[in-house]
């Protein structure tokens, strides 16, 4: 569970969120649209344990931010639209590095457990830097759930993807909602926010104006919903 | 203990093999040493007595220089493709990392001083095959990627970065250079180990110094 109460956060004299509340339950996926500059990137950043909040209560997993980091780094995994990997290892060098980051029992197993759920076991002994985007963006969220967080965080996992890969990743994220965790995903896609998450919530200047849950929208009507959002922030 | 001992040689293990595959660190650092010290050789006409006595002086330049380059390219690969926010979200004491690049730094900057070593021997006519300047290059080259990784952490946000770690690094660094070279000079020139010992404290004290300083800093200093 993820719980937020009137979170700031200052870069010099920039408020970029200015009193955010927040609230994610177990097992939700929530999609978090807004425009560009809206606090997003900076939102999931604070969450992920990577940078401080200037003030406000930031709870992730029951544990509270930044006085219980290591274990909310324990309870969460993150992809951005940078894979977090090193080009010059081999996928499965990649999935044993941090494995033993984690500190993981039995890291071999649970690297080729991860490697078939992203479809990449065929490419393990490959380096990163020769796979395409895509590949590299599956490895990403293999490397996010190896050591099976309870929350999981996604910026822009769309970015810089063709639509196989796009088509490939709506596979995996919807095999990793199915087992339960909470999600919180950040994206400029709506179609694709609309057909995953099972919240919407819209962040404009910092703060959330706006959240509807996805049976109180009636079909195809997310993009109405996030104008309305935007226009009456 | 067990955990942290873990995560320091998985951060080394890491960038031994990442560096095995492109070899792009190591390269880099051995060539512009080498560089150096043949700038020095054609740009100074020496007799063998001036050889021996501005030895330690370009000996820790090239290291240093060299240096510089290996810390900023050993942290541009963490920056590359968003890695260093892959290893801030381990739930590990990020000691351990600082530690990990710390020793993985230390390890390439001693490798290209064990091959520059013998070159500048033969090109300087010089014998360096001494326990004692053996010692204080160790000393030195720990004081130098202690705080060398600490600063090339901070400095590798910035967009100039190239530039800012020497403008960074090179004030603060003044007493190991002092010690490195004042130690490496006594050794060369056969002096008294009385005259020498001064300088191996000096260099062993900011080595803690630096380590320690390090240690306490390293988690706020990544931080943004």
């Amino acid at each position: 569970m993820i719980e937020v109460q009137r979170l700031m956060k200052r870069f010099g004299p920039k408020v970029v969120l200015q009193g955010l509340d927040f609230r994610a339950q177990n097992g939700e996926f929530v999609a978090l649209l807004g425009p560009n500059g809206a606090g997003k990137t900076t939102f999931l950043r604070i969450l992920a344990s990577l940078s401080r909040p200037t003030a406000g209560v930031v709870r992730v997993g029951g544990y509270r931010l930044p006085q219980e980091a290591a274990a909310v780094r324990r309870a969460l995994g993150v992809v951005s639209h940078q894979s977090l990997l090193y080009g010059d290892l081999t996928a499965e060098e990649n999935l044993l590095f941090y494995a033993r980051l984690y500190g993981l029992e039995r890291a071999g197993e649970r690297v080729k457990e991860v490697l078939e759920l992203v479809g990449l076991e065929k490419r393990r002994h490959d380096l990163v830097r020769t796979f395409s985007r895509g590949m590299q963006q599956r490895l990403s969220i293999g490397r996010a759930v190896l050591h099976d967080p309870q929350v999981l965080l996604f910026d822009e996992p769309y970015t810089g993807l063709d639509q196989d890969a796009c088509a490939m990743l709506d596979q995996i994220l919807r095999t990793v909602a199915a087992q339960g965790r909470t999600i919180v995903m950040t994206s400029h896609d709506l179609a694709r926010a609309e057909d995953l998450a099972t919240r919407f919530d819209v962040l404009s200047r910092g703060r959330i104006v706006a959240s509807a849950q996805r049976e109180t929208l009636q079909h195809s009507n997310l993009l109405a919903f996030y104008r309305q959002a935007l226009e009456a922030a | 203990m067990k955990r942290f001992l873990g995560t320091i040689w998985a951060v080394i293990w890491k960038d031994l093999a990442a560096e095995m595959r492109s070899r792009e660190l190591l390269s880099a650092m051995l060539v512009f040493a080498l560089l150096v010290i043949l700038v020095f050789n054609f740009a100074m006409e020496l007799d063998v007595a001036t050889r021996r006595s501005v030895t330690a002086g370009v000996l820790w330049t090239t290291f240093f220089f060299a240096g510089t380059i290996g810390l900023n390219r050993s942290m541009a690969a963490e920056k590359d493709r968003g890695c260093l926010d892959g290893l801030l979200l381990a739930p590990v004491d990020r000691a351990a990392i600082y530690f990990g690049k710390m020793f993985g730094n230390l390890l390439f900057m001693l490798l290209v001083e064990v091959l520059i070593l013998p070159i500048y021997s033969f090109l300087y006519n010089v014998n360096l095959f001494n326990g004692g300047l053996l010692l204080v290059i160790l000393l030195g080259s720990l004081g130098y990627a202690a705080i060398g990784t600490l600063l090339a952490s901070m400095s590798v946000q910035a967009r100039t970065r190239d530039l800012l770690l020497p403008i960074l690094l090179f004030p603060v660094l003044l007493p190991v250079v002092i010690g490195a070279v004042k130690a490496s000079n006594g050794y060369l020139s056969g002096a008294e180990m009385s005259e020498i010992l001064p300088f191996l404290n000096l260099l062993l004290v900011y080595d803690v110094i630096f380590i320690s300083i390090a240690y306490m800093m390293f988690d706020y200093v990544i931080e943004e």
